[in-house]
C-alpha cells in the first residue's frame, strides 16, 4: 500500500501573458520508508509539483490530478483545516534557503515548539524537552543555549539542521526535502544530507529527495524521477538509470556528470529550459536533443512502457543507442 | 543595543543644536533688533531701547549672545512671552497636553484602522476590498485636512447637530485639570456627562488629525505586507500547518511591523503640522494653535520657544520610535555584538 | 537554428529614447489610477492656460444684487453662476478656474526650485564626502527635525505673508527629501563601474557629476517630484487657509476657503468646492505618482 499516490498531477499558474503550466501530468508514488529522488534542472518544475502537494501555492495556481492521497486520504477534497493538520506533522518539507526559511523575528525555539503545540498539543516543559532532544538529535551543539538564538546568528548549516529539527518534530511519516544542500557550503552538504539519511532510517519515514545534483541521487535515493520543464521523462530505479538511461535527457545528464565524462571537455547541454513563451510543439526537449528529428518537433511523446522507465519519447534509449530510430537521419 | 542607541544619540545631539541655532537666528532675521520687537507697537524712548539693549545682552557679540541663549536653554528658560509675560516653557506646559490628548487619540484612530485594512488588502490584493482602502487611502492621503475638518463641521455639527463645533468640553462643566488630559479628567471629577462631552469635542478633531497617518498607515502595511508575504518564512510557517491568522497575525505581521513602525515614528512631525490646522479649525486649546496666534500676534519670543520644544520633541519621539525598531526587530539589536 | 532565432529577437528589439518611452508608457498605462490622474491633470493644465476664455466671469468681478447665491441646481440658485456666488457677489465657478493657475504655478516654482537646489546639493553632498558631505547633510536633518509646515509658517512670518514668500518657505522645507534622494543615488552609482571608467578615460569632475552619474539617479528624483508637486499645493493651500500664503482677493483656493470659513453653516458651497478643487487635483497628481513609481522603480518591475 503506497503512503503518497500522485496521479496525473498538473499545476498552472495565471500569469500576465496567461496561462503558464508548471508541471504537466506528474506521477508518483511512494512506499512507506522509501527514498525517491527527483531530478531536473531550475525551472523542471520539481518543487512546484511539492509544494501543490502541501497545499502552499499562492491562488494563481491551478491544481489539478486524477489522484491525490496520502495515507489513504484525498488531499484534492480534503477540507484546509484538515490538511493543516497532516502538513507540519504527518507529511513535512525543508526548504533550498535555510537562511531565509526561519522568521528572522523569531528565537529557534519558539518556532520549534510552536509546531509541538499545534500539532501534538505538548505543555510548555514538555514542548521544551522536546525542542531540546530535536535539536540534539540534528547535532547542534549545546543544543538549550541555541532555543533562545535568533536564525541570523546561526550559520547556514546549523539553520538547516534547524529546520530539520522543525520538519521531523512531529514524526512525520514522509520528509519532502526541497534542494536542501543547495545553499551551502561543499563540506556541510554532505552532512546534511549524512544527517537526513540517518534520520530517515531510524524514524523510518519516507523521504522525497528533490535536487538537481546526480551526484547525491547516486548516494542517496532507491528510485528517480527525471523531471523536464515540467514533465517526467523517466522514472527508474537508481542502479537502472545510471547503467542504462532511458531518456535523451537523461543521458546528456549523466553525461554531464565530471566523474563518467571521458572526453577533455566536460560536455554539457546546450540551451535552456524553455520558459512560457517559448515552449516548442512536440517534444519539448527537441531543441536540446541530440537525437532530435521533424517529428520529434512536430509530435508530442508518448510514455514507453514500464521496461524504459516509462521514458517521454519517441526513440527511448536502450544500451546508450535510440530504439526506432528512422534510417535515413542515422545514415 | 547600548551601542545602537548612543549611535542613535550621536547623530541627533549635534541636529539639536543645529536647532536651536535656527531658532536663535529665527528672531534676528526679523526686521526690527529684539527689543524693538518686544516693545511692540506702542515704541520706547531711545534711552529705555539702549539700556534693554545692554540689560539683555543684546550689544555684546553674536556668538557671545548665542552661548548666553544655550546656557537660557540649559536652565530650562526659553525665553518669556512678549505678550503675557509669562515664561514659554510654563504656557507651552499648560497647552501641551491638549494637543498630546489629540494627537494620541489620532494617532489610536490612525493604527486601529489603519493597521488592519492594510493587512487585509495585502492578503485580499486584487480584491474589491483592496481597491476600495486603496483608493481611499490616496484620498485621505491628498486630503486638504483644513476643509475635511470644516465639511465634517457642515454635516456633524451642522446638519446632524451630534458634536459641538470648538473647544475641550462643554462650558457646563468645569473641574481643576489634574493629569491635563481632558478625557481622563472628566472621569476623575465624577460629574455625569462630563467625559461624554469630552469624547463628544474631541472625536471629529482626532478624526481629521488621524485622516493623512491613517492613510499613509493603512498604504505602508499593505506593501510591507505583500513583501513580507512573499518571503520563505512564511511558506515555512504554513507547511508547519499553521492556520492563515497566525501565518499572516503573527509570522508575517511582526515582520511587516518593522517599516511600518518606523512610518508611524515618521508620523509625529507629520501630526504637529497637523494639528496647526486642526486645532484652529476647531479652536482646540493646544499648541498648534497657540503657535498660530503667536505668530498673528508677533509674540516672536514664544514662536521661538515653540519651535524650539516642538523641535525636540518631535526628536526625542524618533529617537524612541528608533529604540521600539531595535525592540521588535532583532537584526538590529545585535549589530553591536 | 536555435541561435539564429535568437539574434533575431535582440535585433528587432527597438532602442533609443523613444523606445524607453514606449516601455514606460506600456508599464505606467498599466495602472488605471495613474492613466485617470493623467487625463485629469492635463484638464486642469488646460483649463488654467485657458482660463480667461472658460471662466463665464473675470475672478473679482462683484455682483451687488448677487450675495452668497446658491448653485444653479438648488432654489434661489441661476445659469449665471452655476456653482454660486460667494459673500460679496464673486462667481464661484471662475474663481475656482483662475485659481488652477495658482495651485499649478505653485507646484512648478516649488518642484523647480526645490528640485534644482537639492539635487545640486546631493551631488556635492555625494561626490566630494566627507566634511562637505556631514555639514550638507547637518544642515538637512535640522530642516527636517521641523515639522514641514511649522517651518514654512515661521519661514513666512518671518519674510512676511505673501503668495511668492508662502513657495519659498515651501521649497526650503522641501529640497532636503532631494538633497537625501540624490545623495543615496550618487553613492549608490559612484560604486559602479561605468563611473570608474569614465574616471580612468579622464572625463572632467563637473561633466561625471551631471552628463554621466545624475542622468541614472532620476527615476527616484522624477517620483519625489510627483509626490512634492501635490505636497506643495497642499502646503501652499494651507498657508493661505491661515492667511499666511495669498493674500484676498487672490483666487488662490487656500485663500477662499479662509474667506468662506465664517459662512460654513450658512452657504456650504463656498466651503465645498475650493476644497473639492484642492483634493482632485492633488489626487490626481498622487495617483499619477504612484504610476510613476510603478513604471519607474526597477524594483517592483515584474519580469
Amino acid at each position: 500500500m503506497p503512503l503518497l499516490e500522485i496521479e496525473n498531477l498538473t499545476v498552472s499558474f495565471q500569469t500576465a501573458g496567461g496561462q503558464f503550466t508548471a508541471v504537466d501530468s506528474v506521477s508518483l508514488h511512494i512506499k512507506p520508508g522509501e527514498i525517491v529522488s527527483i531530478v531536473g534542472e531550475s525551472g523542471s518544475g520539481k518543487s512546484v509539483a511539492m509544494l501543490a502537494l502541501m497545499g502552499l501555492l499562492p491562488w494563481t495556481a491551478t491544481v489539478t490530478a486524477d489522484k491525490l492521497s496520502f495515507n489513504n486520504q484525498d488531499l484534492k477534497t480534503i477540507a484546509k483545516p484538515d490538511l493543516r493538520k497532516i502538513i507540519g506533522s504527518k507529511m513535512a518539507m525543508i526548504f533550498q534557503e535555510p537562511m531565509t526559511s526561519l522568521n528572522p523575528c523569531f528565537t529557534v525555539g519558539f518556532q520549534i515548539m510552536e509546531s509541538l503545540k499545534i500539532h501534538l498539543g505538548l505543555n510548555r516543559a514538555q514542548r521544551k524537552k522536546r525542542a531540546i532532544e530535536l535539536l540534539e538529535l540534528v547535532g547542534i551543539p549545546e543544543p538549550e543555549k541555541r532555543l533562545s538564538a535568533f536564525p541570523h546568528q546561526l550559520s547556514g548549516g546549523m539553520n538547516q539542521r534547524v529546520m530539520i529539527a522543525l520538519a521531523i518534530s512531529c514524526n512525520p511519516q514522509l520528509l519532502i526535502a526541497d534542494e536542501p544542500t543547495t545553499a551551502l557550503d561543499v563540506t556541510i552538504q554532505a552532512q546534511i544530507l549524512d544527517l537526513l539519511l540517518k534520520l530517515q532510517k531510524e524514524k523510518g519515514m519516507s523521504l522525497i529527495l528533490i535536487t538537481h545534483d546526480m551526484g547525491v541521487v547516486a548516494e542517496t535515493a532507491e528510485r528517480v524521477a527525471v523531471q523536464y520543464a515540467g514533465q517526467q521523462v523517466e522514472k527508474q530505479k537508481v542502479k537502472g538509470l545510471f547503467s542504462n538511461p532511458h531518456h535523451p535527457y537523461t543521458q546528456a545528464l549523466l553525461n554531464s556528470l565530471p566523474e563518467r565524462s571521458k572526453s577533455k571537455i566536460l560536455p554539457s547541454i546546450a540551451g535552456v529550459v524553455p520558459g512560457q513563451f517559448d515552449k516548442p510543439k512536440g517534444c519539448l526537449f527537441s531543441p536540446r536533443c541530440e537525437y532530435a528529428t521533424d517529428k520529434c518537433r512536430t509530435v508530442p511523446p508518448v510514455p514507453a512502457g514500464d521496461e524504459q522507465g516509462r521514458a517521454l519519447c519517441h526513440y527511448p534509449i536502450e544500451n546508450g543507442k535510440p530504439t526506432n530510430y528512422p534510417e535515413e537521419v542515422n545514415s | 543595543m547600548f551601542l545602537y542607541f548612543l549611535k542613535k544619540l550621536g547623530v541627533i545631539l549635534p541636529t539639536f543644536f543645529g536647532v536651536t541655532l535656527v531658532a536663535f537666528v529665527f528672531i534676528r532675521l526679523l526686521p526690527g533688533d529684539p527689543v524693538m520687537l518686544m516693545a511692540g507697537e506702542r515704541g520706547m524712548s531711545e534711552e529705555r531701547h539702549a539700556a534693554l539693549m545692554t540689560e539683555m545682552g543684546f550689544d555684546k557679540p553674536v556668538i557671545v549672545q548665542y552661548g548666553y541663549y544655550l546656557m537660557d536653554l540649559a536652565r530650562g528658560d526659553f525665553g518669556t512671552s512678549i505678550i503675557t509675560k509669562r515664561p514659554v516653557l510654563e504656557e507651552f506646559g499648560a497647552l501641551f497636553p491638549a494637543t498630546v490628548e489629540l494627537s494620541v487619540c489620532a494617532m489610536i484612530l490612525a493604527i486601529l484602522f489603519g493597521l488592519p485594512a492594510g493587512m487585509i488588502a495585502a492578503t485580499k490584493r486584487g480584491s474589491t476590498f483592496d481597491h476600495t482602502v486603496m483608493t481611499s487611502a490616496l484620498t485621505g492621503y491628498s486630503m486638504p485636512i483644513f476643509w475635511w475638518g470644516l465639511l465634517l463641521i457642515i454635516f456633524f455639527s451642522g446638519i446632524l447637530g451630534w458634536t459641538p463645533v470648538s473647544g475641550r468640553i462643554s462650558l457646563l462643566y468645569y473641574f481643576e485639570p489634574v493629569t491635563g488630559f481632558m478625557l481622563i479628567d472628566s472621569l476623575l471629577s465624577g460629574q455625569d456627562g462630563a467625559f461624554a462631552s469630552a469624547l463628544s469635542h474631541l472625536i471629529l478633531p482626532a478624526i481629521v488629525l488621524g485622516t493623512i497617518p491613517l492613510a499613509v498607515i493603512a498604504r505602508q502595511t499593505r506593501s510591507a505586507m505583500l513583501e513580507v508575504l512573499s518571503e520563505d518564512y512564511v511558506r515555512t510557517a504554513r507547511a508547519k500547518g499553521l492556520g492563515p491568522q497566525r501565518v499572516i497575525g503573527l509570522h508575517a505581521l511582526r515582520n511587516a511591523l518593522i517599516p511600518v513602525i518606523t512610518v508611524i515614528g515618521l508620523q509625529v512631525g507629520v501630526l504637529f503640522a497637523g494639528a496647526i490646522l486642526t486645532e484652529t479649525i476647531f479652536s482646540w486649546p493646544g499648541i498648534g494653535k497657540w503657535m498660530v496666534d503667536s505668530i498673528f500676534r508677533r509674540d516672536y519670543s514664544a514662536v521661538q520657544g515653540g519651535l524650539l520644544l516642538i523641535a525636540a520633541i518631535v526628536m526625542l519621539v524618533n529617537l524612541a520610535v528608533d529604540l521600539l525598531y531595535g525592540l521588535i526587530n532583532p537584526q538590529i539589536r545585535h549589530t553591536d555584538s | 537554428m536555435a541561435e539564429t532565432t535568437i539574434e533575431e529577437i535582440i535585433d528587432d528589439r527597438p532602442t533609443g529614447f523613444k523606445a524607453v518611452l514606449s516601455e514606460f508608457w506600456s508599464y505606467f498605462s498599466e495602472n488605471r489610477g495613474a492613466v485617470i490622474g493623467l487625463f485629469f491633470f492635463i484638464a486642469i493644465v488646460l483649463i488654467a492656460i485657458f482660463a480667461d476664455f472658460i471662466a463665464p466671469h473675470a475672478p473679482n468681478q462683484q455682483y451687488r444684487e448677487a450675495l452668497l447665491q446658491p448653485p444653479f441646481w438648488q432654489t434661489g440658485g441661476e445659469f449665471r453662476f452655476p456653482l454660486g456666488t460667494d459673500a460679496i457677489g464673486r462667481d464661484m465657478l471662475s474663481r475656482l478656474i483662475y485659481g488652477s493657475r495658482y495651485s499649478l504655478f505653485i507646484g512648478c516654482i516649488v518642484v523647480s526650485v526645490s528640485l534644482i537646489v537639492g539635487v545640486i546639493l546631493g551631488l556635492i553632498a555625494g561626490f566630494f564626502r566627507g566634511k562637505t558631505d556631514t555639514f550638507i547633510m547637518r544642515i538637512m536633518d535640522v530642516v527636517l527635525a521641523f515639522p514641514s509646515l511649522l517651518l514654512a509658517l515661521v519661514l513666512v512670518a518671518i519674510l512676511g505673508p505673501s503668495l511668492i514668500n508662502a513657495m519659498i518657505a515651501i521649497a526650503i522645507v522641501q529640497q532636503p527629501h532631494y538633497v537625501r534622494l540624490t545623495r543615496a543615488a550618487v553613492l549608490s552609482e559612484m560604486t559602479k563601474d561605468y563611473v570608474t571608467a569614465a574616471r580612468v578615460i579622464g572625463v572632467k569632475t563637473l561633466r561625471l557629476m551631471f552628463i554621466t552619474i545624475l542622468p541614472n539617479c532620476m527615476a527616484p528624483l522624477i517620483v519625489q517630484a510627483a509626490l512634492s508637486f501635490s505636497t506643495a499645493i497642499l502646503d501652499a493651500a494651507a498657508l493661505g487657509f491661515l492667511g499666511m500664503g495669498a493674500q484676498p482677493p487672490t483666487p488662490e483656493w487656500g485663500t477662499m476657503l479662509a474667506e468662506a470659513r465664517e459662512f460654513i453653516l450658512r452657504a456650504w458651497w463656498v466651503v465645498t468646492f475650493p476644497g473639492i478643487a484642492i483634493l482632485t487635483t492633488v489626487l490626481a497628481i498622487n495617483l499619477m505618482g504612484d504610476g510613476l513609481r510603478d513604471a519607474l522603480d526597477p524594483k517592483l518591475k515584474r519580469s
